[in-house]
């Protein structure tokens, strides 16, 4: 049995489409993403979201294409800077003589403010690590055996 | 007429179609059938939890139920064969097993204050001070976010951890093949 990437590569219609259904479901993300405080969603569903709209890209124009996209390298890094940014914001509240993730004292001047960026950078980590973790498992899943099999046809026609 | 709509609250209808949905995974051979069908399985419970209210939960039931998982069981099923392996079907040991579990589960949903009960203990604790002192405090309008990120900004760190302990754990276990042969 062929990998389901190169089955899909025949498939007109689902490349077409995907090309262009793609973009929103990235701006959708993000929209999620930025838009958690006031609407449903935060980081957790913006990130799954993110990762979604870049499998389906894996899945229908193949890994090696995704990969030049997002470097497997990048989700690597991405999931660790993701929870050092959350940690980072904790840490920083307690040097500025908080409790850890305290982000009243984020902004000198308003609480309130400092709630509002200590939650819009948090989310941001959380968002972060998990489109790299969701992304890298899609990556490792979908890679094994890849390597070990022979170049065909359509590999040489990309 | 009142009385039946107390009997079936909007949910009734999303459960008898879950509990379709399941019986006819557990009696699907086909694998690509039964991930598709694990896929409606999440999607219905989304629809459930939003008629009960729970957005933020159903979204995520939706994104990563009905979405991730989904593609994450089609890449499995890439690796290996479609069809189950054959096996007989009559185990009376197991059949046991799941009927006492079941009716325990049952038993232990009597104790459970009714759905959407305002007596019930879960908003006696601590959800009334988040939803008096959020405006004050966090000032956002979601208050599921304010209780995530800022309340439970801890429970939060820790669910994240989670997550990056899970993708490292999958790299060290598939992620070898994968750098010898793509990366070097």
């Amino acid at each position: 049995m062929r990998p389901l990437a190169m089955r899909m590569r025949e498939k007109v219609v689902l490349r077409v489409v995907s090309r262009s259904f793609i973009p929103f479901v990235l701006l959708f993300g993000f929209y999620v993403q930025f838009h958690g405080d006031f609407g449903p969603g935060g980081g957790f569903q913006a990130g799954v979201i993110v990762a979604a709209g870049l499998i389906l890209y894996a899945m229908i124009f193949g890994l090696d294409a995704a990969r030049l996209v997002v470097p497997q390298r990048w989700t690597e890094i991405g999931a660790v800077v993701g929870v050092l940014l959350y940690g980072g914001v904790g840490a920083l509240s307690l040097l500025l003589g908080g409790n850890f993730l305290d982000y009243n004292l984020l902004d000198s001047h308003d609480p309130m403010h400092g709630q509002h960026l200590g939650i819009l950078l948090v989310e941001l980590g959380v968002g972060i690590t998990v489109t790299s973790v969701m992304i890298m498992i899609y990556y490792v899943f979908a890679g094994r055996g890849v390597g070990a099999r022979p170049p065909t046809a359509a590999d040489a026609e990309r | 007429m009142t009385q039946l709509l107390d009997l079936l609250p909007p949910p009734v209808p999303l459960f008898v179609l879950l509990i379709a949905v399941a019986l006819v995974i557990a009696r699907v051979r086909d694998l690509f059938e039964s991930a598709m069908l694990f896929g409606i399985f999440s999607l219905l419970s989304a629809g459930l939890f939003t008629v009960m209210d729970a957005v933020d939960v159903a979204f995520t039931e939706a994104a990563i139920g009905a979405g991730i998982s989904t593609i994450l069981i089609l890449g499995t099923l890439a690796l290996t064969t479609r069809t189950e392996a054959k096996h007989s079907s009559r185990r009376l040991p197991a059949l046991a097993a799941v009927v006492i579990t079941g009716a325990a589960l049952i038993y232990g949903t009597r104790d459970m204050p009714r759905y959407g009960d305002p007596e019930a203990p879960i908003h006696h604790h601590v959800a009334p001070y988040y939803l008096d002192e959020t405006p004050a405090e966090i000032g956002v309008p979601n208050y599921v976010t304010a209780i995530l990120a800022s309340y439970r900004g801890y429970d939060t760190y820790g669910e994240l951890t989670v997550i990056f302990t899970a993708g490292l754990g999958v790299l060290s276990l598939l992620g070898n093949a994968v750098r010898t042969a793509k990366d070097e």
